[in-house]
């Protein structure tokens, strides 16, 4: 055992590493395609996104490397520290933060470095929910239990909330992975699955029609199951809950968001057509893509993200790189890496002997997905557009550093799983 | 402890659902459905059309008529200009800075991102030593664009000019000129449009998100290479052009040359006449509307719109219809009191030219000889079926191209006027006409009229013996040098070769020692005839028409020197520098004393009369409208261009009121 600690490298699980590094060379070379320009052909040229991208692959490396290096039980114990201070940069980033795009969300840490405090709220948030949860006498099926849980995840979200950054805000939902799989009920998603979907509907079909159906529904399963008498109970409040709610749903539209998100929302809905304003960005990222056909059009080579058509294509739109320049192949190598992380991550997650790495695991699963599929999503034209980076390949330093830390904690307790149990 | 441990898979099954999700929405986009392949392209590639060069047009020698010649515009794209030395700028250019200013803001608003024109046409010097600095002003740069340009300024009615294509023009041309694109308006230019205009080129240029090109789509490989428009070898000859529009110059005409052998035109002079290159570069406009208002109408295309009484000039023609039908031999005599008798004396003669035949009718012009053979041919089926005999005469007469469309080679040709027995019926009542009351038609007056092309086109007939190619003004095409094979038909007249000799004896004396005596060209047997047109409204027109050398014919010609009087005193003289310039190159001492810088500087320029109705029709349109200030003026211009003054112009007012028509000969016959 002693001999596993002192070679901790060897305990590292590569496998994962080795994905992370091809995203991250990934990300680097889209991002030169992304920004190419003629007059500075070199990849390495400093005064680029590119060049720039470079020094920030290689600072995520040695960040990754300390932490590799770091006493594991001293992120278990330092979890709550990690937490507070986090909070209080969201905070300090509300009254002293630099406004970029109007989002209050970076703290000028002066030599032209900006940090983005939501990023490492990720991290924190994984770390204190984790070490709470592991905790011997908590269950999340406990109410008081899934409040505090619950609490732990919605601080930062509100603060985040505040910037206002609703494509972080958002990420912090995908936290509720990590409560159903300490044995949160399945009825919560199926509920929270299921209002999401009457929502929707509500705003494209007439209100009337969901009732009617509604109560087909109701009447069928009462129909089936009548007899039990809970169950009936249970099924006929759902249905009063449900109409209420599909009344509500278009107020709550309409006075609930701010018009700018409502228009974006409209446009993925096909409310509203607008392909020169709001839509001009989504229209232009699916052309990109589209274009790209199987293979590509090949490195360097597309037209759309190279004559500037799409938008923050280097960053919240990179993947229209992927797709125009390197074609629906490219589309699955980066999907395929992303999933096989992300089964990887299930995997070292489950392997553990300590609650408290796996409930990390599974924040660290549920944060990353949840970044993948809103990015792609919307760079496709399936969600409206939020600005949320596509893990490791997205231009930028905090994102980049942030997923890097989310991850590496991951392999830092996994490298250490044989040892003994942190909680 | 893991008492959720199935939950893992739901999760996965989570992950994996909604990444095929992703996936499955990627296949539709990328590989299923195109249409943003083509929405891509759209984006990016946009097509630029690429003007050919226009054709140039060479004389007959191969000397150039017109060409392109290079003008520059600065154009500048207002985003990429940076701080510069603006006054050394302004110097450059010749403008100030408040001008600067101007042109910066307008570019500004047409395109902060594309190139917009920021001075029109500068002059080579300007554009050589702003060429030579561009490097210190950045944003700026030259654009080169071709002009059409006429080195001699000649033979503008000829060419012709080009012009922005109109709207109707855009629809009828299906889609393949757009607004600003140029086209041959009139004369050469519009006839031979689609072999000048050659053929456009395609490029296909990105452009990234602001409209910027940024380079060729896929290498070019879709890219059309424009075609330079076919060169145009003109059958015109510049030295004898040029010589007639300097003859012509001060007074109203045309001069028509051609080549016999293949009916090519060697000489198209329209006068007046005007600079074809007033007709290019910035002023334009302004010179159209003085063109327009100039009241001798220079666009006038004279040898082929405007049409004359051939008078005597007609007797040739007159005399190898009549051998042909059997109706006169050479050797039909008559003996002339100086009038003719047979219709009350009319018409009369110049003098009594005693017993004349055939030949020295035609040299001495002798109206009663052809009244008489007129009346004849007139009466050649029956005396009371002169409707028959007209029909069969008019139809000799159309076979020489005469009170017919020739078909030359520019548009808006006349047919010139051969009346129809049909005219005479509705003026008369049917049947009532007869050989005498149509007896002027006899001396190429009445109702007869020809443009200056079919005279031409006449004498070039008789050279033949008897046929002609049609006249034409493009001699080849492009560097192969095709010829139309139209021009290269024979198209007899239905006359034998036997019955020209002694009409051409005639006309060899016309020169030799009859009308048009003072024009012998001394060692060149020249073959004319003299004819005045009858004007109504003024003095009468000068007619020449002659061929020369009498073997072997090289040139056939024709000269109308309108307001002037008898055909030898001006028509003929001209006709015979243009034919010895053409034959010799040079003009040498005639025995008569006459020399070409006499008639140069004569200003035989008729007094413009407007007549009330006249003024209506002038008024309704606006762009001929003249005032009395400008017939002044131009008048007052011409008369000091000459530096000699005209006494002679006196307009015949009385004379303007009176009808042309066939039924009385009208005045007397000069010659």
């Amino acid at each position: 055992m002693n001999s596993h600690q002192r070679s901790f490298f060897f305990n590292v699980d590569w496998i994962t590493v080795l994905i992370y590094l091809a995203l991250c060379v990934i990300g680097w070379f889209n991002i030169h395609a992304a920004v190419f320009d003629e007059n500075h052909p070199n990849i390495l040229d400093f005064d680029t996104q590119y060049g720039k991208q470079f020094i920030y692959i290689l600072s995520a490396l040695v960040i990754g490397t300390v932490i590799l290096l770091l006493e594991s039980r001293f992120l278990s114990a330092l979890a709550p520290a990690f937490y507070v201070v986090t909070v209080v940069l969201l905070a300090v980033v509300l009254v002293a933060g630099r406004n970029v795009g109007g989002n209050q969300a970076w703290i000028d840490m002066g030599g032209g470095f900006r940090l983005q405090p939501s990023e490492f709220a990720k991290f924190s948030t994984c770390l204190l929910l984790a070490r709470y949860l592991s905790a011997t006498n908590v269950k999340v099926t406990d109410p008081k239990s899934f409040l505090i849980a619950g609490g732990i995840i919605f601080l930062p979200m509100l603060l985040i909330k505040m910037q206002p950054d609703d494509g972080s805000t958002l990420v912090f939902c995908s936290l509720i992975l990590v409560l159903y799989r300490e044995g949160l009920s399945v009825y919560f998603l199926i509920i929270i699955g299921l209002l999401a979907t009457l929502f929707i509907s509500a705003l494209l079909v007439n209100v009337w029609f969901i009732i009617i159906a509604l109560v087909a529904i109701v009447a069928l399963l009462l129909f089936l199951f009548g007899r039990n008498r809970k169950f009936a109970t249970g099924v006929i409040m759902g249905l009063v809950i449900a109409i209420g709610f599909v009344f509500c749903a278009k107020p709550i539209y309409f006075h609930g968001l701010k018009p700018h998100q409502r228009v974006r929302i409209d446009e993925v809905l096909g409310l509203s057509k607008d392909l020169r304003g709001v839509g001009y960005n989504q229209n232009q990222s699916k052309i990109a893509i589209g274009s790209g056909r199987i293979w590509g059009k090949g490195y360097l080579q597309g037209t759309q993200t190279k004559y500037a058509f799409v938008p923050e294509q280097s960053t919240d739109f990179i993947f229209c790189t992927v797709g125009e320049e390197w074609g629906f192949a490219g589309s699955v190598v980066v999907l395929g890496l992303y999933l096989f992380l992300l089964l990887r991550i299930i995997m070292i997650a489950e392997r553990q002997r300590a609650p408290f790495s796996r409930i990390y695991g599974y924040g660290v699963a549920s944060i990353i997905f949840c970044h993948v599929i809103i990015n792609i999503a919307m760079a496709i034209g399936y969600m409206p557009v939020i600005g949320i980076p596509l893990p490791f390949i997205s231009y930028g330093g905090s994102s980049l550093w942030s997923f890097t830390i989310l991850l590496f904690i991951l392999l830092k307790l996994d490298s250490n799983r044989m040892g003994m149990n942190y909680a | 402890m893991n008492s959720f441990f199935e939950r893992r898979y739901v999760i996965a099954g989570i992950f994996i659902a909604l990444i095929l999700v992703l996936l499955a929405r990627l296949f539709y986009i990328q590989v299923v459905d195109d249409r943003y392949f083509l929405y891509a392209s759209q984006n990016v590639v946009r097509k630029f059309i690429k003007y050919p060069a226009r054709g140039p047009i060479l004389d007959r020698n191969g000397k150039i008529m017109v060409q392109n010649e290079p003008v520059y515009d600065i154009t500048v794209v207002p985003k990429q200009v940076k701080p510069f030395d603006t006054v050394e700028f302004c110097k450059l250019l010749g403008i100030d800075k408040e001008g600067f200013d101007k042109r910066m803001a307008k570019a500004r608003i047409y395109s902060p991102y594309r190139t917009s024109v920021f001075e029109k046409q500068v002059s080579a010097q300007q554009y050589a030593s702003f060429q030579e600095r561009l490097s210190e002003f950045p944003g700026f740069d030259t654009q080169q664009r071709p002009v059409r340009t006429y080195p001699d300024s000649s033979a503008a009615q000829f060419l012709g000019y080009i012009g922005e294509v109109t709207d109707p023009i855009i629809k009828r041309s299906g889609g393949y000129y757009s607004p600003g694109d140029y086209i041959g308006i009139t004369g050469v230019e519009k006839t031979y449009e689609t072999v000048l205009r050659g053929q456009r080129g395609v490029e296909n240029m990105m452009v990234d998100s602001r409209n910027v090109r940024k380079g060729r789509y896929a290498n070019g490989a879709y890219d059309t290479a424009a075609v330079a428009g076919e060169r145009l070898i003109s059958s015109l000859d510049m030295r004898i052009q040029r010589l007639g529009e300097t003859l012509m110059t001060n007074k109203v005409g045309s001069i028509v040359a051609i080549e016999p052998s293949t009916g090519e035109i060697l000489c198209f002079v329209s006068s007046p006449t005007y600079d074809p290159n007033l007709l290019v570069g910035r002023e334009r406009g302004n010179n159209a509307a003085e063109l327009y208002k100039d009241p001798y109408k220079p666009f006038f295309t004279r040898p082929i719109q405007a049409k004359y009484p051939p008078g005597s000039s007609f007797k040739p023609l007159s005399a190898l219809i009549a051998l042909q039908e059997g109706i006169i031999t050479p050797q039909t005599t008559y003996l002339c009191p100086g009038r003719y008798l047979a219709n009350n004396g009319k018409p009369k003669c110049t003098h009594v030219h005693g017993l004349v035949n055939l030949s020295s009718a035609i040299a001495e012009s002798c109206n009663g000889y052809f009244a008489m053979v007129f009346e004849k041919l007139m009466n050649a089926h029956g005396a009371k079926n002169t409707e028959s005999s007209f029909d069969s005469w008019r139809n000799n007469v159309n076979k020489f191209g005469f009170g017919v469309k020739l078909d030359v080679d520019i548009p808006s040709e006349s047919r010139g006027n051969v009346p129809t027995s049909s005219f005479y019926d509705k003026y008369y009542h049917k049947g009532g006409w007869r050989s005498k009351t149509i007896l002027s038609l006899a001396i190429g007056q009445g109702e007869l009229e020809a443009t200056p092309l079919q005279l031409a086109n006449i004498e070039a007939t008789i050279a033949n013996h008897g046929f002609y190619y049609k006249p034409h003004l493009i001699k080849a095409i492009g560097d192969k040098q095709v010829i139309k094979r139209e021009f290269t038909i024979k198209n007899s007249v239905g006359i034998d070769p036997q019955y020209f000799e002694p009409v051409i004896d005639g006309m060899q004396n016309v020169v030799e020692h009859g009308t048009a005596a003072g024009s012998k060209i001394p060692g060149i047997i020249m073959c004319g005839k003299t004819g005045t047109a009858q004007n109504p409204h003024g003095k009468n027109h000068s007619v020449f028409v002659a061929y020369a050398p009498r073997d072997n014919p090289k040139i056939a010609i024709a000269v109308v020197v309108e307001n002037s009087g008898d055909g030898g005193t001006w028509a003929a003289p001209i006709a015979s520098f243009i034919v010895e310039k053409y034959l010799r190159d040079t003009i040498t001492k005639r025995p008569s004393g006459i020399y070409p810088e006499y008639y140069i500087e004569k200003n035989l320029l008729p007094e413009i009369i407007v007549k009330p109705a006249d003024k209506a029709k002038l008024k309704a349109d606006s762009l001929k409208k003249i005032t009395a200030d400008s017939i002044k003026k131009a008048r007052a211009d011409s008369v000091k261009k000459s530096k000699i003054l005209s006494t002679k112009n006196l307009p015949a007012k009385k004379d303007a009121g009176e009808k042309l028509t066939a039924m009385l000969p009208k005045r007397k016959e000069d010659e």
